[in-house]
């Protein structure tokens, strides 16, 4: 399962050249590349209105663009990480029965992706009662029984304790390793990064800067983008040396601020 | 049995709920209350205009609904006013425009508490064929668009990168409710079909622990308000739409006194798990 065939490299999952979305007499996104190969995983970030959803929606082939052109592999296996929802509680929802709700996976499959991230005893739970790092382990593991070719997670550790958000980048990375699905990870939380990102595309109505987490960090572009304070703060989680990024608390104390984008 | 008038409405008000309950269960999930109740007013619009025109009412009454739910969708998309203003200007307007053009048209005989309350025991024959064939062409669409209008409920986005239309699965829902409207207009009236949709659907939330068993749950409670309703609006001398409501809040009110199966379920499943 671990080793893939090398042919991803010729054939990315998407790939997404000088794309743009007019709207309304503005641009909201031009000059966009995205590309994502197999186990591959690339991270847009950006505030809020940089057009993070805009390009991961149009990349993934929702929104025509106006310009530019999008190519996606044949047959392309989807599986969608949504950005913290609440499931209203008149809607009677088990985590098996999320499990099947765009796919029809067997019983097998549904527990082997429940073991998979951690919460295999919560199948026959309602998801209005789990916490919120059961409820994004839920959604991950649903996304994962569809078998995706391309793994899509819209802010996955939003409303996630700090250290369960390390637990879930490291999932993460394990299910890529393991499976060898791309990822396409959206983010405006810049306090955690994770370290095996391979593309940071920093996003502002276009690219700002692109490339590995680290060179991204020192870019000046990011610097201007973001601040220099939020800049310093941002950790890039290693999941072998987790001291790495400071005291935890100093970290999360840092979210007051302009740079700051909640909501 | 169909020559009795008491039976002939059982078994059209049957028949509807067992349409109206999954249904409402969508619009409770989705809180669409207020949506239903504007496209149940915009009715007696549909009505003046079969009139108008001579057209069946039925037919009539479902183009005008299913017009005004892809108006608001217009509307919607312009985004200036919400929706929440966008619903009490089509609903109180288009009720308001047909009650005027009922009232302009003297040569008409429009029983108007018999469409804004429904006279379900003077239901034909026809009508019962009606409520089944297009009740029957109900379920079934809504059978195959259960998984991607549960999918879009859940999250849009999801439903939409996971490949299953989110927003067709809504207009043809939205059509869906208009055809409910159309066929049950007769029966409990414009002012009380949402509440054959919300309140029996509201009944099963509390016994079901799947949205599938929901559905079926607020079919039996809709079917069993109906009854209840119409006995008792034989046993008091009641008016039979809204006693079949009132049966249908007494059932909801019982239901809030059961225990919450659910919760408790919930909780057993994560102590067990925890151990």
């Amino acid at each position: 399962m671990s080793e893939q065939s090398p042919q991803g490299a010729a054939r990315p999952l998407i790939n997404a050249k000088d794309i743009g979305i007019y709207r309304d007499g503005r641009w909201l996104i031009r000059h966009v590349d995205v590309t994502i190969q197999p186990r591959q995983i690339v991270t847009l970030i950006g505030p809020n209105g940089s057009g993070k959803s805009t390009t991961a929606r149009t990349a993934l082939g929702l929104l025509k663009p106006d310009e530019g052109h999008v190519h996606q592999a044949p047959s392309l296996t989807v599986g969608y990480v949504p950005q913290s929802l609440s499931i209203d509680w008149t809607l009677p929802l088990t985590v098996k029965r999320l499990m099947r709700l765009t796919a029809r996976p067997s019983a097998g499959d549904i527990a082997g992706a429940l073991e998979r991230v951690g919460i295999p005893h919560l199948g026959d739970a309602a998801v209005q009662t789990l916490s919120g790092g059961e409820f994004q382990r839920a959604l991950l593991a649903r996304a994962i029984v569809r078998a995706p070719d391309l793994l899509v997670l819209d802010e996955p550790v939003q409303g996630v304790d700090f250290s369960g958000q390390v637990a879930i980048y490291d999932l993460i990375r394990q299910i890529r390793d393991e499976t060898g699905c791309g990822i396409l990870m959206i983010s405006h939380d810049l306090h955690v990064v994770m370290a095996d990102t391979d593309s940071v595309i920093c996003l502002n109505g276009h690219v700002c800067c692109h490339g590995s987490p680290e060179s991204v960090l020192e870019s000046p572009e990011y610097l201007q983008l973001f601040g220099k304070r939020a800049a310093e703060t941002l950790a890039i989680y290693r999941h072998h040396h987790d001291h790495a990024h400071g005291p935890d608390g100093q970290i999360l104390k840092t979210h007051q601020g302009d740079h700051r984008h909640d909501g | 049995m169909m020559d009795d008038f008491f039976m002939r409405a059982m078994v059209a008000g049957i028949g509807l709920a067992l349409m109206t309950g999954p249904l409402g269960c969508f619009i409770v999930w989705r809180r669409m209350s207020y949506f239903g109740d504007t496209m149940a007013h915009s009715a007696l619009l549909g009505i003046a205009f079969s009139v108008l025109f001579d057209i069946d009412l039925m037919i009539g009454v479902f183009a005008v609904a299913a017009l005004i739910a892809l108006l608001l969708l217009l509307l919607q998309r312009r985004g200036t006013l919400s929706t929440d203003a966008l619903l009490g200007i089509l609903s109180h307007s288009t009720l308001a425009l047909g009650l005027v053009m009922v009232a302009a048209m003297p040569w008409v005989r429009i029983d108007l508490t018999g469409l804004l309350f429904g006279d379900i025991l003077a239901v034909s024959r026809l009508d019962i064929v009606a409520i089944y064939v297009g009740g029957a062409a109900v379920l079934g669409l809504l059978a195959w668009l259960w998984r991607p209008l549960l999918a879009a409920t859940v999250n849009p986005e999801l439903a939409a990168a996971e490949g299953l239309k989110p927003d067709r699965a809504r207009l043809l829902f939205m059509l869906l409710m208009a055809g409910v409207i159309a066929l049950s207009m007769k029966l409990v009236g414009i002012l009380l079909i949402t509440s054959l949709l919300i309140i029996p659907a509201a009944t099963a939330r509390r016994f079901s622990p799947t949205p599938e068993s929901m559905a079926l749950l607020a079919a039996g409670f809709g079917a069993v308000a109906v009854a209840l309703g119409l006995f008792g609006s034989l046993e008091l001398d009641t008016p039979s739409g809204p006693s079949i409501v009132v049966a249908a809040l007494v059932l909801f009110l019982i239901s809030l006194a059961a225990p919450r199966l659910h919760k408790a379920q919930a909780k057993r499943a994560i102590e067990k798990g925890h151990r």
